[in-house]
């Protein structure tokens, strides 16, 4: 047990010191690679290693864009743009991760909503979809009779995804895709949407707590927020770092980096602390044999997490007065 | 469904599309020349034109599919279209007398077909060896649940039709409409490219579709398109069906089955008085029976049914001594021997033959392209088991577009269609195989095999859990 701490500890010191050992060199070049490296990443300045503040973000958010983005970075991410869409391809897992995310996105919804229509179970609502890259999950929630905004700061990715879904007439009308940051879109749709989905981006940012702020901002109250990510332990990095990227090529090297990943216990300590309200917390995992993800207990690697915006707390002095709309209806509480 | 009103003639297991679809076969070759010349390759998807499922080939598994997918409630919403190159089948009250082509519907296949006024059903399944006196019979103990249904299938796809104007909201259909050509798209998504498989019709109209099934039959043009190879020989056997009159009234609800040299000769119930034959034979002999007149007709069905001739003695004898051995060994086994009703005559306009084949593609599925039905497999009759598994695959191809359309999937993505393909294969093959075996095994007179065979029928016969598990599958 304290050698686990020890290890991670050093881990943590060994990554960012310049201090090379013959375990940690490649990691830490990788380190190195995937901080100017983005592949399916949510915001690009995120990727600095200044930490911005939010008013800084806001203000220089263009700017910021422009000037420190690298074209060597840019170039790789158009190659990568077109790949999107290759079955077989490095997106493979994140394809069938559908088979995952979806059902648990359209349950958890359908739970809180029902039903809305046969065929279309989930029209009326409405989705953003944060780092959406190249619409893999936006299109599937679009054709369940959703309103989704996907939204990625890779123009190609964006443009990507909407070449791929302008042919076919039910996806133009329900899916639209924005070339922008979560910030941009904050400030013009606050509690505008049903729900956020942030699915495997949340590892991808330097900047949680401005994450999870702009998504209170753009929820209704009773949203719901949907993040996939993976678990920061040993056990994560032997098999989504070691493993993933650099044996089995399940994802390109680089694409991942170990200490941007957040603990169950974390993540939801934040959003606790942004006014959300943790519902749900389960287990992933990937086969590489069979190519197929599965829900598991243990959340050691992949996980998914589902809260809940909570609605406006009552104010203290009208505790009396709002306590029945707290409660279920038809149910008067005594509280004499 | 104790009414023997309307019950009609059986033709076993393989479905035949209607005429008119064996004639696009050979419209489509003329066809074909002139049709690609005249179309613009370059038509751009119109909404109007783009569907979500187009099933070629509207016969009972093809309308079947319609129905199933129309009625699906995860489908609502979805265009589906139905393409038929015969007429509107379209039956007010069924009619007086009864058509040749019939099949025998399982009680899986009826579930399916549960709208459907299906009448006449089987109790009794009995089988017998025309070189020896080995029989197996396979009944039902409780006589609640019926072995099979025996109806014509022009009644199943008339019902079929009713359902589907219910759903015209959604589930279009084009009756005389033929297809000529078929083009594929990538398998990836390659810009500047129809992503849809374009299905172009006679008339010159090009449709779009996000998956094709192919229920086009035996002769499948989305088959042959789709460079799908196919496993098929023929049997150089015909079957001559007809409508018989019986002598007598009887309950009838034992279907018969004798395993001649040259063929089965099978008599399905219809009603009180009337059964359906279904003669497998080799192409002379059919052809011969249908040039004679009724009465040698009906005399050459009922020597078919009764004669000895083919007994050898020993045979015979080594069929006995095997019997009196079980028969110590498990005294209960063997059910009383029922003598099959004889023939009087032959109902009006019937007696028609068709060529029998084994057919098996070695793909149900391409992207965006399933195909179900005598398309996929094709079988002999003698097991009455093609329509079956033709309604099979309707089954769990709605079942698995069902699924995936609750999950957002894009309705023609591999992924659920090869899992329709596992499955059903997985299904059919042993059925297809266990149909071939029997014809291969019953084809012959060469001593060796008539004993095995009937030390084989006799031994399955005295085991009432192996028939349970044949009769199970079976019914699927």
């Amino acid at each position: 047990m304290y050698s686990k701490k020890l290890a991670r500890l050093a881990f943590g010191v060994l990554a960012e010191s310049t201090f090379k050992c013959p375990l940690t060199r490649s990691v830490s070049s990788r380190v190195n690679a995937a901080r100017s490296l983005c592949s399916w990443t949510l915001c690009l300045h995120h990727r600095q290693k200044n930490q911005l503040s939010e008013g800084l973000t806001r203000l220089n958010v263009r700017t910021v864009s422009q000037t420190t983005v690298d074209p060597a970075e840019v170039r790789k991410f158009q190659a990568m743009a077109s790949k999107w869409w290759d079955l077989q391809g490095d997106f493979a897992a994140l394809h069938s991760m559908n088979d995952l995310r979806v059902p648990f996105i359209r349950d958890n919804l359908l739970n809180m909503h029902g039903i809305r229509q046969l065929g279309k179970p989930l029209a009326g609502l409405r989705i953003l979809d944060v780092g959406c890259g190249g619409g893999v999950l936006s299109e599937p929630l679009g054709r369940l009779g959703t309103d989704v905004l996907g939204i990625d700061p890779v123009e190609d990715s964006v443009r990507t995804a909407e070449l791929h879904s302008s042919y076919d007439p039910d996806l133009r009308e329900r899916v639209r895709y924005q070339a922008c940051t979560l910030e941009e879109l904050a400030e013009e749709e606050a509690e505008g949407f049903h729900a956020v989905v942030a699915s495997e981006v949340v590892e991808h940012l330097a900047d949680l707590d401005a994450f999870a702020s702009c998504c209170q901002q753009v929820l209704k109250p009773g949203g719901s927020l949907f993040i996939t990510t993976i678990n920061k332990t040993n056990l994560s990095y032997v098999f989504g770092i070691v493993a993933a990227e650099q044996l089995l090529r399940i994802v390109p090297s680089g694409t991942h980096d170990w200490e941007k990943f957040i603990s169950p216990e974390d993540l939801e300590r934040l959003l606790e602390s942004f006014g959300f309200y943790v519902e749900a917390i389960r287990g992933m995992m990937y086969n590489p044999l069979t190519g197929a993800w599965s829900w598991q207990q243990n959340t050691a690697i992949n996980y998914a997490l589902h809260a809940i915006k909570c609605k406006e707390e009552p104010q203290p002095g009208q505790v009396w007065a709002e306590s029945e709309n707290l409660d279920k209806p038809g149910r008067a509480t005594n509280y004499s | 469904m104790l009414t023997f009103a309307k019950a009609k003639l059986a033709v076993l297991g393989i479905i035949r599309q209607c005429v008119a679809l064996r004639a696009l076969n050979g419209a489509q070759a003329v066809r074909r020349g002139f049709a690609s010349t005249e179309r613009d390759e370059k038509s751009s998807t119109s909404e109007n034109e783009l569907f979500d499922i187009i099933i070629s080939g509207g016969g009972m598994v093809g309308t079947a599919m319609a129905c199933s997918l129309g009625l699906d409630p995860n489908l609502a919403g979805k265009k589906i279209l139905l393409l038929e190159a015969g007429h509107k089948k379209e039956m007010d009250k069924v009619p007086e007398t009864y058509s040749t082509r019939v099949s025998s519907i399982s009680p899986g296949s009826a579930a399916l077909l549960s709208g459907t006024d299906l009448c006449s059903f089987l109790n009794f399944l009995s089988v017998w060896d025309a070189c020896s006196d080995a029989l197996i019979t396979f009944d039902k103990e409780n006589l609640q649940d019926k072995m099979a249904y025996i109806v014509e299938n022009d009644v199943i796809v008339a019902a079929l039709t009713k359902q589907l104007q219910t759903l015209s909201d959604h589930v279009e259909v084009q009756y005389r409409t033929k297809v000529v050509k078929y083009t594929w798209p990538h398998p990836y998504h390659v810009s500047e490219s129809i992503p849809w498989v374009q299905v172009t019709l006679a008339n010159g109209k090009t449709l779009h579709t996000k998956l094709l099934i192919g229920a086009d039959g035996p002769n499948s043009m989305v088959r042959r398109e789709a460079g799908i190879p196919t496993v098929k020989w023929n049997y150089n056997q015909s079957a001559v069906v007809a409508v018989l009159h019986l002598s007598e009234p009887t309950e009838n609800n034992v279907a018969w089955q004798r395993f001649l040299p040259t063929g089965p000769i099978a008599m399905l119930p219809l009603s009180d008085t009337e059964s359906s034959l279904v003669w497998s034979t080799s192409h002379q002999h059919a052809e011969e029976l249908l040039q004679l007149d009724e009465e040698s007709f009906v005399d050459a069905i009922n020597s078919a049914f009764w004669s000895n001739e083919n007994h050898s003695e020993l045979v015979e004898t080594a069929g006995s001594l095997f019997r009196t051995a079980l028969s110590v060994l498990m005294p209960d086994s063997g059910s009383a021997h029922q003598l099959p009703p004889s023939v009087a005559g032959i109902g009006p306009k019937s007696r028609v033959m068709f060529p029998l084949g084994m057919g098996h593609a070695t793909e149900y599925i391409r992207h965006r392209v399933a195909i179900i039905g005598d398309a996929a497999h094709r079988v002999h009759p003698l097991a009455g088991q093609g329509a079956n598994l033709g309604f099979g695959d309707v089954a769990y191809l709605t079942k698995v577009l069902s699924q995936a359309a609750f999950n957002g999937k894009d309705l023609g993505a591999m992924q659920h269609l090869l899992e329709f393909e596992t499955e059903r294969q997985r299904h059919n093959l042993p059925m297809m195989a266990a149909v071939d075996l029997m014809k291969r095994l019953y084809s012959t007179n060469a001593a060796p095999l008539v004993l095995l065979r009937t030390f084989g029928l006799q031994a399955t016969n005295t085991l009432p859990p192996f028939k349970e598990q044949i009769m199970a599958y079976a019914s699927k």
